[in-house]
């Protein structure tokens, strides 16, 4: 039997604040434990939350991004469940009422279609803080720092169908957020974290199978791998005969498997109410108005611009606009060099190649985008050649000096091809003297010779010449 | 029986030097070593006497505001920064915060002496302060019945004398019920009116702090000092009221015509002692002000709706106090449901763990329709009630409480009847309106209240309306054993 898979993915986007979304504690990763942590994030008697505005400009932001609907008027709750390192017993959350509706998001995949995934909802609520099981032998730690962290849930509908559909969408969920500048983006650090729920059907039917939850995954291979091995799973158990049953499940990336946290039935109830420490959340039509104009260009925009007035192929523009910095780099490049085809060639040649082998981030390379800019001069104007411009290339990332000036280091390392007549016409001279027959043979019309004996120049000159020069001096000097 | 001066009095006798704010909080410290009604849980001897050093530097530099050196007891559910806050639990019985409360940084700064916490009600939750871990108060008035709740010990300590003023906090009658019960006079502001931060949360939606005075003099004095807006707490109300600003200068506006009060029937029906409030009404008539019938239909659902609100409310607020950051922790927990169990079981009293266990349940799946959304809906019809009253009439006039002070023991085994108690006072938290108790009268020589009642924000009528009435009793100048409250300093 074939099988399809049903998924939906819920994503906590750590949202870019300064400070926390109800107090006024800092946000910032990787302080000592529980020093960010104040009066209200430790839920000491008697002290009140108070709404960071900056958050619900930020869901604002990726509202519109998504063309959802913004509710004018929404309401805070809590959600009750006791949790050591939930201070007050209660998260406050968004439950019947999220600040953003329905909206959609488009994927292009990899075969070329487009798959429309549907938002069902994002709404505003508090991180919670971490237990620390492994530091302190028979006890468990409690750091608040990340207590009352704003986050965005981003909750979509079942419509994606595949691992790498999931992948891809957790990928350009996570590129259009930086792209609003509403989170940083670091996965490493938590700064977006994704629930999986997962089904599998048989092919052509229409009803859902039972789900699955696979909770707190945050890496994009992770999103893969996790979803790709409980898709497996269920479907091994339901050829075996067995059922699906709705269970909460934890990704062990190490054992490569998924394994059952909590089973549903056993799930708690966390009466949700308003809490009543906050007045709803009301919003005006002007200030919906004011996010919307100051909208930054967003990824679909971009790719066409590119495409339009850059005259990038569909895939340059693409892969070019997907990432935030990547298009800043590109166009950093640009600036410096004219050159849009042969700077896109660069990126997501030579540059990429490098980043990947490193395991680098753009926003970590070595190279300047002024110094690649530059580069790319160089092989335009014809000072280098493309050997010798990739000989420059390697030289800029080794020294990872973002202030070194190219045309220093072309000199320096004699990277100049060889545009002087003279010194060349003595070098041509030299290897046509060298191989009369290849000469003869070039004179009787084979023109095969031609490439052997450019490549006898080129030899001779360590790559410094220009082969179209060579090209031409040696039909003259016949 | 020390002897007793309203708050301006003493105000004036430290404007004019004849006594300073240390003598005067060394003679407070005197009368409460002696204090046999159990109001204190915490005094705070050596803070007050540094506080009352500060006011008098303050006053040498010329600074002359009527609060000035003037020492007044706070309830113990405002946090005091390094100052023991226990809002009368066994929870939180070592628990000193690190911030002050917005209303105890407010009073500090008008220069008011902490002298020391006053006992309560666990986490002010009762109406005859029993249910305090640090034992009862006793009533001044008949030491064998209680003083009302849950802010007793602040009406204790005033009806004895032991400060002029103190604060309270109100969730469905804590200022007012125990403010009649000991001849005192309590106001409950609008809700939104003064900050809640800092004070510990009972029911978010209904806690109101207020003041708890000889007069409603005194009490317009407090309540300038404490009122406005803090960006702190998002339920605070912004407003520019010009009355509220220049109270303290020039006390409280003139009632300048007169008044329809309403008398709404349902408040009427089962007074077994209606002499006194009839009284009322009379004197108020000769004043000139107009006495109308009104009918205010949904008052008997409030008490049932207000147990609901406040139970689920006070379900999740408490779930912080779980034994890990602060409060009680139980010993050698053996596991994180241990450690939860054992830690609440034992911080918490009966009264305490019968509501919470209420609230949880009517928050359960299942069951919040019927109860949480249900008793919201009361919740807007009781508040519509009182709008469509106001409609037609300025201020509403109504007993506080059902009876006057009872005995010790008496209601504890019955939390129904208790609750009864608070039959007239929950329906004003359930809208947010303010509401003022002043004394009026006896009944077997306890004291009894009449409550006032008006529109949202209009504090003003109610004190106004006090005060006029005040002028023509002298019901809040009666004090236990044929004391009386003197309106001039006596040296």
């Amino acid at each position: 039997m074939s099988w399809e898979a049903v998924i939906g993915l819920e994503i906590h986007v750590q949202l870019a604040t300064q400070s926390k979304i109800f107090s006024g504690a800092s946000t910032t990763y990787g302080a000592e434990p529980n020093a960010q942590a104040c009066a209200v994030d430790l839920g000491l008697p008697g002290v009140l939350p108070v709404l960071n505005e900056a958050a619900v400009e930020m869901a604002i932001k990726f509202g519109l991004a998504i063309g959802a609907e913004i509710n004018l008027h929404s309401i805070f709750d809590r959600k009750n469940y006791f949790y050591p390192d939930l201070p007050k017993g209660y998260q406050i959350s968004q439950f019947a009422t999220p600040v953003v509706g329905k909206g959609e998001i488009t994927l292009d995949l990899e075969n070329g279609n487009q798959r429309i995934v549907g938002i069902t909802r994002a709404h505003l609520e508090e991180d919670a803080g971490k237990s620390v099981h492994d530091l302190f032998p028979g006890q468990t730690g409690i750091d608040l720092n990340r207590t009352g962290t704003p986050l965005l849930e981003v909750v979509s509908e079942p419509d994606l169908r595949s691992a790498s559909e999931a992948a891809e969408y957790f990928r350009q969920v996570h590129g259009l957020v930086k792209y609003l500048g509403i989170c940083d983006g670091n996965l490493a650090e938590g700064s977006m974290r994704c629930d999986a729920n997962v089904s599998v059907r048989p092919s052509g039917q229409n009803e859902f199978g039972e789900r699955t939850e696979i909770k707190n995954i945050n890496s994009f291979r992770f999103v893969e791998r996790a979803i790709e091995l409980e898709i497996e799973r269920q479907i091994d158990v339901l050829e075996a005969g067995g059922t699906i049953y709705r269970e909460t499940r934890l990704f062990d990336a190490d054992a490569d498997e998924t394994r059952t946290m909590r089973s549903k039935e056993l799930s708690e109830d966390y009466r949700y109410f308003p809490d009543p420490d906050l007045l709803p959340l009301q919003i005006s039509e002007a200030f919906v108005q004011t996010v919307r104009d100051n909208l930054p260009e967003l990824p679909d925009a971009r790719c066409e611009r590119y495409q339009q007035t850059l005259g990038l192929s569909a895939y340059d523009a693409a892969s070019l606009s997907s990432d935030l910095e990547r298009a800043e780099f590109f166009e950093a490049v640009v600036d410096v060099c004219g050159n849009p085809k042969l700077s896109a060639n660069w990126l997501n040649g030579e540059l990429s190649a490098h980043l990947n082998s490193a395991d680098l981030e753009i926003a970590t390379c070595p190279v300047s985008a002024k110094q690649l800019g530059q580069l790319i001069q160089r092989i335009d104007d014809e000072t280098l050649s493309s050997k010798t411009a990739k000989e420059l290339f390697k030289a800029l990332w080794a020294q990872a000096d973002a202030e070194s000036a190219v045309d220093e280091l072309i000199e320096q390392l004699g990277l100049k091809q060889m545009n002087d007549d003279g010194e060349l016409t003595a070098v041509v001279t030299s290897v046509l003297e060298a191989n009369p027959d290849q000469v003869a043979e070039l004179r009787s019309g084979k023109d095969k010779v031609l490439g052997f004996l450019v490549g006898q120049v080129m030899k001779a000159t360590g790559g410094k010449a220009n082969p179209k020069q060579v090209n031409e001096m040696i039909r003259k000097n016949l | 029986m020390p002897a007793i001066t309203t708050l301006r009095a003493m105000s004036s006798a430290l404007r004019n030097r004849e006594i300073s704010s240390v003598e005067l909080t060394e003679e407070h410290l005197a009368n409460i070593a002696k204090d046999e009604t159990n109001s204190f849980i915490t005094v705070a001897k050596e803070r007050a006497l540094e506080q009352a050093n500060q006011a008098q530097r303050r006053r040498e530099q010329g600074e002359h505001h009527p609060l000035l050196g003037v020492p007044l007891a706070h309830k113990d559910i405002f946090c005091t920064q390094g100052l023991a806050t226990t809002c009368g639990s066994r929870m939180l019985a070592n628990f000193i915060a690190p911030y002050d409360a917005h209303v105890v940084t407010r009073l500090n700064q008008a220069g008011m002496v902490t002298i020391g916490k006053t006992n309560m009600d666990e986490f002010a939750m009762g109406s005859s302060n029993e249910s305090s871990h640090f034992g009862p108060v006793s009533n001044p008035w008949n030491t064998d019945t209680v003083p009302g709740g849950s802010s007793g010990g602040s009406a204790a300590a005033v009806a004895a004398g032991l400060v002029t003023c103190a604060t309270g906090t109100d969730t469905g009658g804590s200022i007012r019920q125990p403010a009649a019960l000991c001849g005192i006079t309590g106001l409950k502001p609008t809700y939104g009116r003064i900050s809640r931060y800092g004070m510990i949360a009972f029911a978010s939606s209904l806690d109101q702090a207020g003041t708890m005075t000889c007069d409603a003099e005194d009490a317009a004095l407090m309540l300038s000092a404490m009122a406005g807006f803090d960006d702190k707490d998002s339920t605070s109300a912004q407003r520019q009221d010009a009355w509220l600003a220049d109270l303290a200068e020039h006390g409280i506006p003139k009632l300048n015509r007169s008044l329809k009060i309403g008398l709404p029937k349902e408040y009427y029906a089962d007074l077994s002692n209606g002499g006194a409030i009839e009284a009322v009404q009379e004197t108020l008539a000769e004043q000139g002000h107009k006495l109308v019938d009104v009918s205010l239909p949904h008052t008997q659902a409030a008490i049932p709706a207000y147990y609901v609100i406040a139970g689920a409310e006070a379900s999740t607020n408490l779930s912080r106090y779980d034994g890990v950051r602060f409060g009680h922790r139980c010993e050698n927990p053996q596991s994180l449901n241990d450690l939860y169990t054992r830690s609440r079981s034992e911080g918490f009293g009966d009264e305490v763990k019968r509501r919470i266990l209420t609230g949880t349940y009517t928050l359960s799946v299942g069951y919040f329709d019927a109860y949480y959304i249900k008793a919201q809906q009361i919740r807007r019809l009781i508040a519509d009630d009182f709008s469509k009253a106001f409609a037609d009439v300025d201020v509403l006039l109504t007993p506080t409480s059902p009876t006057p002070a009872f005995r010790k023991g008496q209601l504890s085994s019955d939390p129904i009847a208790m609750y009864q108690q608070d039959l007239y006072t929950v329906p004003t938290s359930l809208a947010g309106l303010p509401a003022l108790s002043m004394p009026c009268g006896f009944v077997n020589g306890l004291p009894i209240g009449a409550q006032l009642i008006a529109p949202a924000f209009r504090e003003d009528v109610l004190l106004g309306l006090a005060a006029a009435y005040q002028q023509h009793s002298d019901w809040h100048l009666q004090r236990p054993n044929g004391v009386r409250v003197s309106q001039e300093w006596e040296a």
